[in-house]
């Protein structure tokens, strides 16, 4: 298991051919108090850089893109029932979706946990 | 992930309309941004673990712990909200009263001492310029203005008035809002006798060593009060309010989202200088002699609205689903064609639902009228709602 990190603050959690994604600690102190969630439905294809669901804070409403180009295996009904679980457990119970990669090396170049951590406290 | 569109009273995110920058072809390159002024308890909110964004010319705090839970707290306990960015001004001089009454349709002649009024400024074409809170003491006038407007408050009125009036500006005065159901209980052991004032009322007050101006007001559709102090005192009034267990400080968020739930409109959003005060359901800041003697910056269009309707109307929505719309957003009807747009809106906390208000075409104003809503190319279900969304309770003088 591999854990990379997006300067658009997602975490992809690699095992085997499936990405787990969701959006950092980081990310959802900035956005505050989440009050809606959308996810994707198994089955939709998305490539890297597209926007695959929708978070929205109290103040603000953001896209969550695609890090890497998969089908959805599996969007996290648990979020969308309940968004504010991205807030008390982003980096664990609260991601997005699951993702069945299309080419591993599309993970080339993204943060590791540590490298990630360093730059956020340079932001 | 990236931020797309923001909403709310802070202007990190800007551009209220959602209208692009127009003015400057550079787009801006080469110029130096504004820098932010200072509250006087700039470092006391960062003490308090506030998150400062800009918003009307300062740094203010949009939020402490969370905008949801000092929102909830605002509702049942008290809220300390800092809303020194607002422009106090202090107008005298002879002939004061007839003087504002050229911009302004309220009867300031006939106001009564130490009883704030809400009332707007006005353009000549029955624009809204500014909403705000007149005060007469004695014979002058105390006006709070809006914190992004009140230097062009203070240039529109001063060429408009005639050499005896004289505003003062003033800035050595913080403003502090203390709001919530337990907000007179606490205020009154600070400071006897607060607790006397009615809704709407206003008077002086000493604490601290220092004299205050306290009017039993605020813009969250809760009981309190709104107090004016010397800067240099404000830290001492805070910290003292804060020791009260019943007491937390608020940010700007909580601020938005209380108002929005009272229905109560935000200049910059809601209200602008394309709105006049019919369109914006503000009828009852037009008053009745005025009405009748007319002689008021864009009476004749106000007036002729006032007989004959405006072509559109502020109202309310209730948002079918969970999805916050918000301002920007257009209104549709049910052939899809573009009958208003969306001028705030957002998460209720109070009612765990999404809310909105908006402006749409008088015939379709009436509360109850299914509509649709788009945002971002999706369609949602929505119904024009009776505001405020949350009911008020002010405290009147004699109501059980």
């Amino acid at each position: 298991m591999s854990l990379y990190f997006t300067k658009e603050h997602e975490w992809i959690r690699v095992e085997g051919d499936t990405a787990t994604i969701g959006i950092s600690n980081h990310a959802q102190e900035a956005l505050g108090d989440i009050v809606f969630a959308e996810v994707p439905e198994a089955g939709r294809r998305v490539n890297k850089g597209q926007e695959a669901a929708v978070v929205e804070s109290v103040k603000a409403a953001s896209d969550v893109y695609a890090p890497v180009s998969g089908e959805v295996i599996e969007g996290n009904q648990a979020v969308a029932d309940d968004p504010a679980l991205v807030n008390s457990d982003p980096e664990g119970q609260g991601w997005f979706f699951k993702l069945k990669l299309d080419n591993p090396g599309e993970l080339d170049g993204l943060m590791d946990e540590g490298a990630y951590r360093d730059w956020i406290k340079t932001l | 992930m990236s931020r797309e569109v923001h909403s709310g009273p802070t202007d990190e995110f800007n551009q209220a309309r959602g209208e692009p920058y127009r003015g400057d072809p550079e787009g801006g390159a080469g110029t130096q941004p504004q820098p932010l002024d200072k509250l006087p308890l700039d470092e006391w909110h960062r003490s308090k673990g506030a998150r400062m964004v800009p918003f009307a010319g300062y740094n203010m705090p949009v939020q402490y712990e969370g905008i949801i839970a000092e929102h909830l707290w605002t509702r049942e306990n008290a809220g300390l909200f800092d809303v020194s960015h607002m422009g106090q001004l202090f107008i005298h001089g002879r002939g004061v009263a007839a003087a504002l009454e050229r911009f302004m349709p309220g009867d300031f002649q006939a106001a009564k001492d130490m009883k704030p009024k809400y009332s707007l400024l006005l353009n000549e074409e029955g624009g809204i310029l500014d909403d705000l809170m007149a005060t007469r003491r004695g014979d002058d006038f105390y006006v709070v203005v809006n914190g992004a407007t009140k230097y062009a408050d203070i240039d529109y009125m001063e060429r408009r008035l005639q050499g005896g009036v004289v505003i003062d500006h003033m800035r050595q005065q913080a403003l502090l809002a203390l709001q919530g159901p337990k907000a007179a209980e606490v205020l009154d052991a600070a400071i006897p006798g607060v607790a006397e004032l009615g809704f709407m009322e206003a008077g002086p007050f000493r604490a601290f060593g220092h004299p205050l101006w306290i009017s039993r007001s605020g813009y969250t559709g809760e009981d309190g009060y709104e107090i004016s102090i010397p800067a240099l005192a404000a830290q001492d009034l805070a910290d003292w309010l804060v020791a009260d267990e019943r007491v937390k400080p608020i940010g700007l968020g909580a601020r938005d989202s209380l108002r929005l739930e009272a229905g109560l409109p935000l200049y910059g959003h809601d209200l602008d200088d394309r709105t006049t005060p019919v369109m914006a359901g503000l009828n009852f800041a037009i008053n009745k002699r005025r009405r009748a003697e007319s002689g008021f910056a864009g009476a004749m269009r106000i007036l002729a609205e006032l007989q004959n309707g405006a072509p559109q109307l502020r109202v309310g929505f209730d948002v079918v689903g969970r999805q916050p719309v918000r301002e920007g957003a257009h209104v549709l009807d049910g052939e899809g064609n573009e009958v208003g747009r969306i001028t705030s809106g957002g998460f209720s906390p109070s009612l765990q639902r999404p809310i909105a208000m908006g402006y749409v075409a008088t015939g379709l104003a009436e509360p109850g009228t299914a509509l649709k809503l788009e945002q971002r190319g999706k369609l949602f279900e929505a119904r024009v709602a009776t505001m405020p969304f949350v009911a008020h309770r002010y405290y009147r003088k004699g109501a059980p």
